[in-house]
Order: structure tokens, then C-alpha cells, then sequence
């Protein structure tokens, strides 16, 4: 049994300006220990899949319209927000993209740390503050005793966002989830904090969604990847599968535009266009727009189903983006 | 591939910032009805005077505080005594034979002046009040605040040191010293509550001036060889607006509510002119007998302020400006 | 943190010393003197007056003697109460401005935090809408308006307190109240605003993925952050409390410092006016002083900055 199994998640936003369909039929799987990434552009949905099972998107104008995310045998999204307090930050973790505004700037590291101890665990702050410094010291912050007392500014963007993953980490959640946590962060750090996350991952056995729009990081931490393109899941595979084969034309274009596997001196390929307006699609594959392979094949009148090609290897059934392309 | 060239043409088609703000601004209600009310309120004080037949300083000893409502027959004395011509009078009465009446539709104060044209003419005052000294805080605190935010650095520092001392200082004294310094004289009076009330405007403008210095548009605009000032008006005014024209309208209310506490407490405007402070404050004194000398003036000065208060909110919220605090 | 102290005590010191200076001169150049309005006062008695308040002397001779009794502590006679000394005069009426001033403050800060706090986390719903409908009100009714309609309503109608004066043990209320339901207005409002930027901030979401129940959130996490503003408030909010007691104290007809502020104004009472504006601005200052600390101490960025 899979450790968190999400079928047919559907999310709207019910603005003003109309009824946003950010997650429409999603399904996913996350095995114990294992690490599965959601890759997409900005927009795509990526995000709101996981915040709406952790019930963390804001009810109005959000609304869960179906589905079912079990979570070791609870389904997630039928819980009352005391039970959900219970499970969130106790057996399901999260760390944020920005780690200069994901921690409180008004109190202590220590406090902020030694929080889900006294919430989950009932620990009083003496018994906690151990832990915390255990665990400051395990993501490699130096001089845990005495860091731990400082603020949050006092903290490089690198070292911040240790913190969040010592603090998210504390409980010894069975599932992280990580959401862009190396977007905000120079390069090399992105490497250090990435190699981290594995490391603790390694040694708890906990398994880690990340969520991110850059495959280059999904090649280098996941063992399967779903690709999500407007709301929808467009294609999902294990991660060797994928980069050897990708099937879908979305998949193939962001593959494309990774700076580093382009040849040097061509121009840059970027996708041409802009993520649909979530608001105002229609029935058809949402990505024949910018499918520049072809486009003009792809479904208009039906949504495309996802078929299981081969074994694993889910894709958006759309004659125009599975045609391997000329090129 | 027609259809799918207008889809994209139509995502990126964008709306400028005002259209989206009037946009949104439009869609509050509230709003909306706040600011034609005012347009009414404003229109009332400013042309209703014409079509009152009083004279609001004309006094009639017979018809000390009247209730609302109360004829005044009037004779050709009278007539020209509230402003009206000879001649106007015998056209209304037919040379004479028609005794003509008025109502004072407010009633009238203890020494029997209409409180209608009162009324109007107070609100004249204290709406000219609210808008000059706006004006005045305005074009010094954006002058001020755009030059130590553009400047940055230790001028900034120093400019800034200087409003937060001033900030410190207890105005409201300084404002009631220097209402009595320049006595009888409101310009003057305008002027000192104005050149009180520009800190907070200089904090909003260098703040915003200060954030946008620093960004990449400006850097641009600068290796393009631009001049400073041009710089200024051109790049960074426009995106200061936002928040100035917000604390502005906010300003109005402030300041209105500050003169007629000036006037209140007899240190604002003098006998015989009259703002909406100096009537309250008559009817204030006369409420337990004469309770139309409080009523008419409060809710007109209360209702100019609410939807002065309101109108700015919807502005902020429309121009999505922050807060207008720091 | 000592530093940052220290540095804003030297300003508040600064600020002191310009409120005494910007007055002295301030005060001599409006036209009419003290004993301007005794038509009695024939030209020698004016001079013997003159003479025995030093008003004779040279500008600069009469500044420094101001400023010399002040640092000493000694306010000076009034100059138009015959043989009164400003501080008696002050600690006669200092206390009832104070009473009302304070009352008032807990007033406003008891309804308007919890209303502010409540409509911020109800953000959008019948409560935030009409707390704030009614926030407005009160802020668009002066006290002027206000207070001649409560004393209607529970003075002269109920008969529950006196309308003037200030003679019984209850006599603080209505004037208090008057004044505190304005400055709720403003604190509601402002305690709204700031719960709002703060429960939008991104530690707001990671104290919520860590499982915090929303009452912890909103006290551990947003309202410290959340009340800066209010706290920032405070300083102009005493300002506007104490300046609005010249109002209050004309509406209710009390003895208080606010009405031989305005007196001595229209007297020209040289050294009284000081003396209150002097007590003003001190007392300001220090809660503006007290602010900033109290600021630095909610904000750790500002302290070490």
C-alpha cells in the first residue's frame, strides 16, 4: 500500500472574475521513503494539489470539489481541521520556497523550533530545547546553542532555510513536502540544501514530494515525476523513463528549455506563449495553443484521458502531443 | 491556427494599472455612492447659496431659534437687506401687491439667521479649509519626502531625522499658537494647518521614492544618461501617485476635523464668518432647547467625512496601495 | 538594544529643548500681552507688572532666566492669576485631565483591539463588516458631536450622570467614554490592517503546516507583528488624547489642564502657557519614547538596526 494515494483531486477558486479550475482530476502516488517530484510552470497547479490535501488553502474562495487523498488509510481531505492539525507538522511536514519570509522575523529560532515538540509531543520547552539543538545541529548549522537563540535575520537565506528543514524535520514526519525549497537560493547553495534534503531523507526514511519547475533538480533527487500542465497531470513516469523518453510534447519542451542541456551558442529555446487562463478553458488539450509539433492535431472537443503505455509510464492520451515530433 | 493566434493575443493583452484600479473601483459600491454624494455635498455648498434667499450674517431679532419650517414674511427692506434687488422684489410681488413669504427650511439660530444659508456657507469654509491646507501638506511633504528618498544615503538620513523630531513635537499646540498668532486671518489659517500635516505625506512619498530608487528601471533610466529631475517626474512620480492621492484623500477629512476642533474650542474661524465647527459648537451649547442648531450642521459635517473616509478606502483598495502608514 | 535606547533618549531631550525654545519665541511674537486686557491697568502699574515678571528685560536676558528656573524645576508665577504659582495651577487641574485621558485609553484599547483583531480573522465576513461600518462611524463623528449626544442621552434623559463639572465620583465617565469610543475607531482599524498584513505573510502558512491551532497563530505568531502598528499609534494617540481633552474639557465643562491651556492662550499668559506646554511635551515625549522601546522590543530587525 502506497504511503499517500491521491485520486481524482479537484480544486477551485471562486473569484470574481469566475470559477478558477487550478487542479482538475489529479492522481498521484507516494511510496514510503520514496521521492516524487511535480514539476510544471507557475500556475500549473503544482502547488495547490498538495496545499489542498494538507488543507492549507484558504476556504473561501478555495474549494475542494472532489476526490480522495488516503494518507495511510485516513483520506485527508475528509478531516476536521482539529484532526488535520494533528496529522500537519506531526506526520506531514512542509518547507516553503522563500526562507527569508517563511520564518516568524518576531520570535527566536529556538521558539519557532521547539513549537511542533510542545504541540505533537506535549514536550515543556526545557525538555524540547535539546531536540531543537540536535536538530540544528544535524542540517550543519555550527554552534547550535548558541545560533539557536538568535533571530531569523541573523541567518544567511542558505542557513534559513536549514532551519526550516530542521524544524519541519523535527517531528520525524513520514512524508515532507517540499515546495520549490531552492528557488529563492544562489546556486551553490541550491546544491548544499538539495544534497541535505537527501541526506536527512536517507537517514529518517521519510518520503519527500518536491515541487518544483526545474527538471534539472527533479533528475537529481526524484525517483518519479509527474508533470502537470494546467491543472491536469500531462504525463508521469519514473524519472529515468521520462528523461529517456519523454512522450508528451509539454514534457519534451521543458526538457528543452533546461539552459544546460542546450547545445552552447544556439539561442536559448523558451515554450512560446503563456499558461492558459485557468478561468476560461474550455474542453480539448489545454496545451495545443503553444504545442508547436503538433498542435494542430491536438484534441478539441474532449479532454485527452492518461493511459498507462507502458508499465508506470501514465500520459495524456492527445494524438497532437504524443506524436514524436519530426525534429 | 487563426483561432489559436487570438488566444494568445488576447492573454497578453494587457490593461493598464488605472484601468484595472477604476475597474475595481467601480465595482465598490460604496464607494462610488460615497464620492457622488460628495460631488453633491459639494455642489449643495458652493451654488445652493444662490438659491437661498437669506443671507446667512443677516440677523432678525424677531425670529430668534425658530424650529425648521417657519415662514418669514418678508418686506422690500428685508428683500434688499439679504442680498436680493429692488428690482427683483417688484417683479415678485407685482409692484407691490403680493406680501411675499419664505420658509428658513432649517429653522433658525438664536439671533434669527437662517441656518440653511449658515449651513451652506459653513460648509464652504471648512470644505475650502480641508482642501487648501491638503493641497499645502501635499506639495511640500512630496517635494520633501521625493528629494530625501531620491538622494538616499546620509541626506536622506538627515532629512528623516528631521521629521521624526517634528513628528514628536506636540502639534496640536503649535497649531492652536499659531491659529492665534494670525488672527481673523483663515489663509493663514489654512497655511499653518497645512505646514503641519505634510509629515506623514514626506514619510509616504520617501518610503515609496526609497523602494523605487532602488530598483532596475530606474538604474536604466539612469545609464540612458536621463537628468534627476526628469527621472523623477517621469518614472518615479507616476508610481508615487498611488499612495498620494490615497493619503490625500485621507488628509481632507483630518484636517476638516482638526478646523473645526480649532473652531469649537473659539481659536478657528471668528464670528460673524461661520464653519461647520463654529455651528456645532453653537448648537452645542443650545442642543437642550434648540436641538435643529445641532442636527443639521453635525450631519452634514459627519457625512462629509464618512464619505470622505470611505471614498479614500475604496481608492486604496482600488490603487491596491499597502497601507498608508509607513 | 542599549544603544538604540540611548539614541532615541537624546532625541527625545532635543525635541524637548526645541518645544521650549519654538514656544518662547513663538508665544512673544503674537500680538497682545498679559496685561493687555485689564483696561484698569494704568502705564505705571503696567510697569511695575512688567518689571516684576521681567518682561522689561532684553528677549535673549528673558529666555535664559525661563530656561535657568525650568532646569531647576521651578515653573513661575502666572502672569494673569495674581499670586498663583503655575505649578499649583497644574496640580490642581493636571490630575482630572489624566483620569479622563487614561480612562479613555483603556476605553479605546479594550474595545478596539479585540473588535480589530476579531475582524481581521473573520476577514470578509457580517462581523468584519459591520465592526468596520461601525468603526468608521465613530471615526467620522467628532467628539464635538458625540459627547452634546451622549450627555442627551445620559445626562439629561436617564439622568445617570452629570452633564458638567466635575464634583462626583462618576463624573469621569461620559467624558471618557466620549473620547474613547473615537480613539476605538481608530485602533479597531488600525489593529485590523496590521493583523491583515501579518496573517497574509508566509510564517503565517508555516506555522500553519506545523499543525499550530488557529488561536495559538493568532497570539504566538501574528498578533506580536500585528500590533506594531497599534503601538506605533499610541505616541499620536496620547497626542490627539490629551489635545482632545481642550475639547472634552470645554463639552463637559471640566477644571482641567486643556481649559487654562486654552485660557492662558487667550490671555497671553506668557509663563502659564509654557508651563502646560512644557508638561505636554514632556509627557509626550516620553511616551513616545516609551513607544520606540516598546517597538524595538516587539521588532528584533528594528532593534538592530
Amino acid at each position: 500500500m502506497p504511503l499517500l494515494n491521491v485520486q481524482n483531486l479537484r480544486v477551485a477558486f471562486h473569484t470574481r472574475n469566475g470559477v478558477v479550475r487550478a487542479v482538475s482530476g489529479v492522481s498521484l502516488n507516494v511510496d514510503k521513503g520514496q521521492t516524487v517530484g511535480i514539476v510544471g510552470e507557475s500556475g500549473s497547479g503544482k502547488s495547490v494539489t498538495c496545499y489542498s490535501m494538507m488543507g492549507l488553502i484558504p476556504m473561501p474562495p478555495g474549494r475542494i470539489e472532489g476526490g480522495t487523498a488516503m494518507f495511510d488509510g485516513i483520506d485527508l481531505l475528509k478531516l476536521s481541521a482539529a484532526e488535520m492539525r494533528r496529522i500537519r507538522g506531526k506526520r506531514i511536514a512542509m518547507i516553503f520556497q522563500d526562507p527569508m519570509t517563511s520564518l516568524n522575523p518576531y520570535l527566536r529560532v529556538s521558539t519557532q523550533l521547539i513549537e511542533p515538540l510542545q504541540i505533537h509531543q506535549g514536550l515543556s520547552k526545557k525538555a524540547a530545547l535539546p531536540h531543537a539543538i540536535q536538530a540544528m545541529a544535524e542540517v550543519g548549522i555550527k554552534n547550535p546553542e548558541e545560533r539557536i537563540r538568535q533571530y531569523p535575520h541573523e541567518f544567511s537565506g542558505g542557513m534559513r532555510q536549514r532551519v526550516m528543514i530542521a524544524m519541519s524535520l523535527i517531528t520525524r514526519p513520514e512524508l515532507l513536502i517540499a515546495d520549490e525549497p531552492t528557488t529563492a537560493l544562489d546556486v551553490t547553495i541550491q546544491k548544499q540544501v538539495l544534497e541535505l534534503i537527501k541526506e536527512r531523507q536517507r537517514s529518517l526514511g521519510t518520503a519527500v514530494i518536491f515541487i518544483t519547475h526545474d527538471l534539472a533538480v527533479v533528475s537529481e533527487v526524484c525517483d518519479y515525476v509527474n508533470v502537470m500542465y494546467a491543472g491536469r497531470l500531462v504525463e508521469a513516469a519514473p524519472v529515468a523513463d521520462l528523461f529517456r523518453r519523454p512522450r508528451h510534447a509539454y514534457t519534451r519542451a521543458l526538457m528543452r528549455s533546461i539552459p544546460a542541456l542546450q547545445p552552447k551558442g544556439g539561442t536559448l529555446y523558451t515554450i512560446p506563449g503563456m499558461p492558459p487562463d485557468l478561468s476560461k478553458l474550455g474542453p480539448g488539450c489545454a496545451f495545443r495553443v503553444r504545442n508547436v509539433e503538433h498542435g494542430d492535431r491536438c484534441l478539441t472537443d474532449r479532454d485527452p484521458e492518461l493511459v498507462e503505455i507502458e508499465p508506470g509510464h501514465w500520459v495524456q492520451n492527445c494524438p497532437g502531443c504524443m506524436e514524436r515530433s519530426a525534429a | 491556427m487563426t483561432a489559436t493566434a487570438e488566444e494568445i493575443d488576447d492573454s497578453i493583452r494587457g490593461r493598464s494599472l488605472w484601468q484595472d484600479a477604476w475597474a475595481r473601483l467601480r465595482r465598490n459600491r460604496l464607494a462610488v455612492l460615497c464620492m457622488v454624494l460628495l460631488t453633491g455635498i459639494i455642489f449643495t455648498c458652493f451654488i445652493g447659496p444662490w438659491f437661498c434667499p437669506w443671507n446667512p450674517e443677516i440677523q432678525n431679532l424677531k425670529l430668534r431659534a425658530t424650529p425648521p419650517g417657519t415662514m418669514e414674511t418678508l418686506t422690500e427692506a428685508s428683500w434688499v437687506n439679504h442680498g436680493g434687488t429692488a428690482e427683483e422684489w417688484r417683479e415678485l410681488t407685482n409692484g407691490g401687491a403680493n406680501p411675499q413669504k419664505r420658509r428658513h427650511w432649517f429653522g433658525t439660530d438664536t439671533l434669527g439667521r437662517d441656518l440653511l444659508a449658515r449651513t451652506l456657507r459653513g460648509g464652504q469654509v471648512s470644505l475650502m479649509v480641508g482642501l487648501v491646507a491638503t493641497l499645502v501638506a501635499l506639495i511640500i511633504g512630496v517635494a520633501y519626502g521625493a528629494a530625501a528618498g531620491y538622494a538616499g544615503g546620509r541626506t536622506d538620513d538627515i532629512m528623516m531625522r528631521a521629521v521624526d523630531t517634528l513628528r514628536a513635537l506636540p502639534f496640536m499646540i503649535f497649531v492652536i499658537l499659531l491659529t492665534t498668532m494670525f488672527e481673523k486671518n483663515l489663509l493663514l489659517i489654512f497655511l499653518a494647518i497645512g505646514a503641519v500635516e505634510w509629515l506623514t505625506m514626506a514619510r509616504i512619498v520617501r518610503a515609496q521614492v526609497l523602494g523605487l530608487a532602488r530598483q532596475e528601471f530606474v538604474d536604466a533610466a539612469r545609464s540612458l544618461g536621463l537628468q534627476p529631475g526628469r527621472i523623477i517626474f517621469r518614472h518615479i512620480v507616476p508610481n508615487v501617485l498611488g499612495p498620494v492621492i490615497v493619503y490625500a484623500t485621507l488628509t481632507v477629512p483630518a484636517v476638516m476635523l482638526l478646523e473645526a476642533g480649532l473652531s469649537f474650542l473659539g481659536l478657528g474661524v471668528q464670528a460673524p464668518d461661520s464653519s461647520w465647527g463654529t455651528l456645532i459648537d453653537d448648537g452645542a451649547t443650545n442642543m437642550e432647547s434648540f436641538w435643529w442648531l445641532l442636527v443639521f450642521p453635525s450631519a452634514f459635517f459627519s457625512l462629509t467625512l464618512f464619505c470622505l473616509n470611505f471614498a479614500g478606502d475604496g481608492l486604496r483598495d482600488a490603487l491596491d496601495v499597502k497601507s498608508a502608514k509607513d | 538594544m542599549l544603544r538604540f535606547t540611548l539614541s532615541r533618549f537624546i532625541q527625545s531631550i532635543v525635541v524637548i529643548f526645541a518645544v521650549f525654545t519654538l514656544t518662547f519665541f513663538m508665544v512673544r511674537v503674537v500680538k497682545g500681552d498679559p496685561f493687555a486686557g485689564e483696561k484698569a491697568m494704568t502705564p505705571d502699574v503696567r510697569r511695575v507688572m512688567e518689571t516684576r515678571y521681567g518682561l522689561d528685560r532684553p528677549l535673549y536676558e528673558q529666555y535664559f532666566r525661563t530656561l535657568g528656573s525650568y532646569l531647576q524645576g521651578d515653573l513661575m508665577p502666572s502672569m494673569k492669576y495674581q499670586g498663583m504659582w503655575n505649578a499649583r495651577i497644574i496640580a490642581d487641574s493636571f490630575p482630572i485631565s489624566l483620569t479622563i485621558g487614561l480612562a479613555a485609553l483603556a476605553v479605546a484599547l479594550s474595545i478596539g483591539l479585540p473588535a480589530g483583531i476579531i475582524a481581521a480573522v473573520r476577514r470578509n465576513s457580517w462581523v468584519d463588516y459591520s465592526a468596520m461600518s461601525l468603526a468608521l462611524v465613530g471615526i467620522c463623528l467628532p467628539t464635538f458631536v458625540m459627547g452634546p449626544v451622549l450627555a442627551l442621552i445620559f445626562g439629561l434623559h436617564f439622568r445617570w450622570f452629570n452633564v458638567a463639572g466635575w464634583f462626583e465620583s462618576t463624573d469621569w465617565v461620559l467624558p471618557s467614554v466620549t473620547m474613547g469610543l473615537i480613539y476605538a475607531a481608530y485602533i479597531a482599524r488600525m489593529t485590523r490592517g496590521g493583523m491583515l498584513e501579518v496573517l497574509n505573510q508566509d510564517f503565517i502558512r508555516t506555522a500553519r503546516a506545523k499543525g499550530l491551532s488557529e488561536g495559538r497563530i493568532i497570539i504566538r505568531h501574528a498578533l506580536r507583528g500585528g500590533l506594531i502598528p497599534v503601538v506605533a499609534f499610541l505616541g499620536p494617540a496620547l497626542a490627539g488624547i490629551t489635545t482632545g481633552s481642550f475639547i472634552i474639557e470645554k463639552i463637559y465643562n471640566l477644571p482641567g489642564l486643556g481649559q487654562h491651556f486654552v485660557r492662558s492662550v487667550f490671555d497671553r499668559d506668557y509663563s502659564l502657557i509654557m508651563a502646560t506646554v512644557m508638561l505636554f511635551a514632556t509627557l509626550l515625549v516620553t511616551v513616545n519614547f516609551f513607544t520606540d522601546v516598546l517597538i524595538g522590543w516587539l521588532n528584533p530587525r528594528v532593534r538592530f538596526a
